[in-house]
């Protein structure tokens, strides 16, 4: 099936087959990403970008996204300036927004709100994270992270750090590592360990995942570390939460007994979860994820807006 | 031995019978009696023998006809429960209450900050994603509920 005119919200909403070819444009759009190729498939195209709270990397990788394209953007920033703050309904700010531009990037505090304006518009919506729910194109470029790195998608041993009760990329990353086989090593505080119906979820899909509370046992043999940010908002207790940020901090200690192809990745921005001694390691490859933002978003973008594959 | 009866017939409206012993005034809940002509007698019997379920409770209202949202959110609560139409004494039609693929605008998510519990124009939508027993998935946050009482709309 082809993604061309559809709404992108959750990483269910794709097959396996349409990440894998998501995956193969991303790697194309790369010399295009970086500026040393240009294409304009989205000429003429209007994105609108309707960001309701403060984001840095996601809403300006999307608008590097759309004007690599040679499409442009119109950006509500701040939730505060726009008509929101007068009382207007999401609902009808996105009826609004889907006069002014061929598709709709959102990102909103409540979980279910791309949901929402999905129902709402009638031209596409891409999800850029709703609340603690879903942020599938963060998990796209997780993916296409690991496949740089590895080639393969299936086989890996991926270890999950941090807070994996909350934290919105991690489920989404988590039903993508099952839908490509990969094994699954959940390392987190026990008050936020991943939720028992996300686990019975995943293993119900047929993955492996087992619970590795010790940092340097679940690191020693395995290919991918993903580090989430334990959020100090969480806890009752500011101790509690010194104590257990301290334990998950990545250093050279962490990594030493490591494979040499190991490779921490972290969707950013991070809270001194990875100590800086660790970027100029081979296994830093978080800076990197975060370029390939643009490219992944690029090949979505185009894919959902740009001229419609013969036979798709 | 004279026949007593414990309820008495009505000439127009609903029975809902084969309710789980001891959910009578939860069904009356989702009914909202407040809502019926003031003439209209409501009779509930609770705690009845049943060959089929050994106890359980009926609920009888005169000149009302529920609404299918009421119909689902009853089926929510206790599914083995019957509805009957009664028009003039006679039974018009007797029904079980059957689950749709999707409830809408019955229960309450209980995500608070799903954007259906925000003032949006939006009515609370759930995909019946597991039957027996009853899983309910909103359909914006994904949020599973299996318990619905204290959910109800």
């Amino acid at each position: 099936m082809s993604l061309h005119g559809r709404d992108v919200i959750s990483i269910r909403d794709l097959s396996r087959e349409e990440i894998e070819e998501l995956l193969a444009s991303a790697r194309k759009m790369i010399p295009y990403a970086e500026g040393s190729k240009v294409m304009h498939p989205l000429e003429d195209k209007i994105v609108a970008m309707a960001f309701f709270e403060p984001s840095t990397r996601t809403r300006l990788s999307f608008e590097a996204a759309v004007q690599r394209l040679g499409g442009s953007c119109v950006t509500i920033a701040d939730a505060g300036a726009s008509s929101m703050r007068k009382g207007e309904s999401l609902y009808d700010t996105i009826r609004m927004l889907s006069g002014y531009g061929e598709a709709i990037v959102i990102r909103h505090p409540n979980e279910g709100a791309a949901r929402l304006a999905a129902r709402a518009s009638d031209r596409p919506v891409i999800n850029a994270g709703d609340g603690a729910g879903q942020h599938p194109t963060q998990t796209l470029l997780d993916l296409a992270t690991m496949q740089e790195s590895f080639d393969t998608l299936t086989g890996l041993k991926v270890v999950l750090l941090g807070d994996l009760k909350y934290g919105r990329t991690v489920h989404s990353l988590a039903h993508a590592l099952a839908v490509f086989g990969s094994e699954i090593v959940l390392t987190s505080p026990a008050s936020l360990g991943l939720p028992d119906e996300v686990i019975e979820r995943l293993e119900h899909m047929g993955a492996k995942v087992s619970v590795e509370p010790d940092l340097h046992k679940a690191v020693r043999d395995s290919d991918v570390l993903y580090v989430t940010r334990i959020q100090k908002e969480r806890f009752t207790d500011e101790s509690d939460y010194r104590k257990v940020a301290g334990s998950y901090r990545i250093d050279a200690d962490v990594l030493k007994d490591a494979k040499p192809r190991l490779i921490v990745m972290h969707p950013l921005p991070r809270a001194g979860e990875i100590s800086p001694e660790v970027d100029n390691t081979p296994h830093a490859v978080y800076f990197r994820q975060a370029f390939l933002a643009v490219p992944v978003r690029m090949a979505l973008l185009n894919a959902v807006l740009g001229p419609a594959k013969k036979g798709g | 031995m004279v026949r007593e009866l414990k309820i008495t017939p009505i000439k127009n409206g609903t029975v809902i019978d084969h309710i789980a012993s001891g959910l009578a005034l939860d069904v009356l809940r989702i009914i909202n009696i407040q809502s019926l002509d003031k003439d209209s007698t409501v009779s509930v019997a609770i705690r009845v023998r049943s060959g089929k379920l050994g106890w359980k409770d009926i609920v009888k209202v005169e000149n009302m006809e529920l609404s299918p949202r009421k119909v689902n959110a009853i089926a929510l609560i206790t599914p083995q429960a019957t509805i009957s139409i009664i028009r003039d004494f006679k039974v018009q039609e007797k029904r079980s209450v059957d689950l749709p693929d999707r409830i809408i605008g019955v229960l309450k998510c209980p995500n608070p900050n799903c954007i259906t519990n925000q003032p949006e124009p939006v009515e609370s939508e759930f995909e019946v994603t597991e039957r027996r027993p009853v899983v309910l998935t909103c359909s914006y946050c994904e949020r599973r509920v299996e318990s619905f009482l204290n959910h109800l709309a």
